[in-house]
């Protein structure tokens, strides 16, 4: 078993950095490139906090709502803390969140997105109806009943957003896992009694796998966005902890004296969920070929 | 002609009683996730201050220590009543406090969903014609901004800009008190205002609109303009397209009757996915705006813990999902044949 794995994946990695490479220099390439540079940077800033934050994120070293300037890069907020050594190390709670939350979709949505599209018939019908409860109901509502019943903290909040994001894994592998199924070398495979678990394993696993890494950078982004909302309305993590999304909730109600302390946890969110968008868009070009049909047919067939 | 219209009542039969294990599971998930998850409403509320006896009293009259498959059906039974029992915050029946603030929330999903079909279809139409170019590459960059903007700060941003320091627009809320509201109609102030003849009226209601349906609306024709533009490009290269072109039909002909027409089916089957959004978005927006809809109550039932205030919202949000849903199913199969069958 470990075997088939490992075999599909080296094949399937070594084939998506050859199809980058060679697209890379497009315009897809370019946001690619961007957004990736910003996602390492934003990383980098995490894992340095310590060295890099001026200031310690939770003490008083300052008069409250400084303005931006001297010391205070970012001025102060209503608590008299350093807005940019919040920002510094409120850049973990994001990625920590994404990492944890989009782990979970992951694990949940794809085998069950592999068992619907392989199975089809009435399980599929089955499951399909319950994934697609899920998806019509506003994500922010639903990770808001969750997360007012299991609590603050990073794993409660990533569950909660979590379970908002599996239908999106679920559909989109499962649609994939149902067209692929059709294609004539998996019924060859099938006719010649290849087992069930090989079948998937060899020939649909890695077909699907490519549409993991775009689905998975869209959802990034909108992880991020949840866990601000969350923690706008009160149910992110608990006090203490720097987090742009709570910095945003405990000074938005002074955003016309000290916009300052709301703006600028803002703006990291909107760079680092653009930059996500970039890499999944960027991905998607490349890797989805009936986007790129056109270009072959007209270009380089460099 | 007979045999597609019966196929449509076909469809639209299969889809309503399709609706009825998708409203059970709703209800079921909304029941698990409230009542049986770790973590109990009376706890939540009382808190450790509580006193072990009180709390045992309120379980036992809330029926909380009955089998779960009793606690279930009363569930359903007090749910399809309207028995959601009595906001904590307010003093008044959960059902009560939701009826009187649908109508806020669906005045700005429909004006925010105007805002956003305009900007969006009209720049993803845009772009889509102007592939790779510089017009397009700067529709994306706006359409991934947009998408992506934590829509709480964009209303603040607005409010700030908009309302205080230029003086525009009102700072919030749906009304202003110097004024008295027009008699209620549908509970959209804008429309009763105008059926109430009462010009005034009309223009502060809209003056209070047009910030909130700006944010909403702004971030939702992110969404708008990546699927209008990539169906634009979609349509524009089809073969049909190439062969109304060899046929010499104008360029501009060959766009509004051929392309476009095909390339925005696809976008009205989508709109119905946006609505999830949109009412994500909403309960954020009416907290900036303090706009009195169903998701600044749900933001005060979260602020003050009121749990069958949340549990009400939840369960009346989830049903009227399932409806909206239903009727642009309906829609679409009215639009697009193909999926009826």
């Amino acid at each position: 078993m470990a075997g088939w794995f490992a075999r599909g994946r080296t094949s399937l990695v070594g084939r998506l950095i050859g199809t980058f490479l060679r697209q890379s220099r497009s315009l897809a390439g370019v946001l690619v490139w961007v957004g990736i540079a910003v996602v390492l940077v934003i990383i980098v800033m995490a894992i340095l906090a310590p060295f890099l934050a001026p200031f310690d994120p939770n003490t008083k070293v300052a008069d409250p709502e400084v303005p931006p300037g001297g010391p205070f890069v970012m001025g102060t907020d209503r608590g008299g803390q350093d807005v940019l050594s919040r920002i510094i190390w409120g850049s973990r709670v994001p990625l920590a969140i994404i990492a944890v939350a989009t782990t979970i979709s992951l694990a949940l949505g794809l085998p069950l997105g592999l068992l619907s599209g392989f199975a089809g018939g009435r399980l599929d019908r089955t499951i399909l109806l319950v994934m697609d409860s899920i998806y019509a109901f506003p994500g922010l509502l639903l990770a808001i009943a969750i997360a007012a019943v299991i609590g603050r903290g990073v794993l409660n909040v990533s569950f909660a957003i979590a379970v908002v994001y599996i239908p999106t894994y679920f559909r989109v592998i499962r649609n994939h896992v149902a067209s692929v199924k059709e294609e004539p070398y998996v019924e060859a495979a099938i006719a010649l009694g290849m087992s069930r678990r090989r079948v998937i394993g060899r020939y649909i696993l890695p077909n699907v796998a490519q549409s993991i890494p775009v689905i998975f950078s869209v959802n990034a982004a909108d992880a991020v966005l949840t866990e601000a909302g969350l923690a706008v309305l009160g149910l992110g993590l608990p006090p203490g902890i720097p987090d742009w999304g709570f910095d945003i909730s405990l000074n938005w109600q002074r955003f016309d004296a000290s916009w300052w302390a709301t703006f600028f946890p803002g703006l990291f969110i909107l760079i680092l969920t653009t930059a996500l968008t970039f890499v999944g868009e960027g991905l998607n070009d490349i890797l989805n070929p009936l986007l790129r049909k056109r270009e072959t047919k007209v270009g380089a067939e460099a | 002609m007979g045999g597609s219209t019966a196929s449509l009542r076909a469809y639209v039969i299969t889809r309503v009683i399709l609706m009825v294990p998708m409203l059970v599971l709703l209800l079921t998930f909304t029941f698990i996730i409230l009542r049986v998850a770790p973590g109990d409403p009376v706890s939540t509320i009382y808190g450790e201050r509580g006193n072990p006896q009180v709390i045992d009293r309120i379980k036992t009259e809330l029926g909380l220590y009955d089998p779960l498959y009793v606690q279930y059906f009363r569930y359903l039974h007090d749910v399809f009543t309207g028995h959601m029992g009595t906001s904590i915050l307010t003093q008044r029946p959960v059902i009560d406090e939701i009826s009187s603030r649908m109508p806020a929330t669906i005045e700005l999903t429909l004006s925010s969903m105007l805002v956003a079909s305009v900007l969006g279809i009209g720049l993803g139409t845009f772009a889509g014609t102007r592939r790779d170019r510089l017009p397009d590459f700067g529709t994306r960059l706006y359409g991934a901004l947009a998408y992506n903007i934590p829509i709480f700060w964009f209303g603040l941003i607005l409010k700030l800009v908009f309302a205080v320091w230029l003086g525009w627009l009102p700072v919030s809320g749906r009304f202003s008190p110097r004024l008295s509201t027009p008699p209620t109609v549908t509970g959209l102030y804008t429309i009763d205002s105008l059926l109430a003849l009462n010009l005034p009226a009309f223009a502060d209601a809209v003056a209070h609109l047009i910030l909130p349906s700006l944010t909403l609306g702004i971030v939702l024709s992110g969404f708008f303009v990546r699927i209008t533009r990539v169906n634009v490009i979609h349509a524009m290269g089809s073969d049909y397209v190439e062969a109304a072109r060899s046929r010499g039909i104008s360029e501009r002909s060959v766009f509004f009757r051929h392309g476009l027409k095909n390339a925005l089916v696809p976008v009205i089957t989508t709109m119905g996915l946006t609505f999830a959004l949109l009412f994500s978005g909403a309960i954020l927006t009416e907290t900036v705006f303090s706009f009195e809809g169903m998701g600044r109550f749900v933001y005060l039932a979260i602020s003050y813990r009121d749990y069958p205030a949340i549990q009400g919202a939840v369960v009346y949000y989830g049903i009227l999902m399932v409806i909206i849903s239903l009727a642009i199913d309906i829609l679409n199969a009215f639009v697009d044949p193909r999926i009826r069958y």
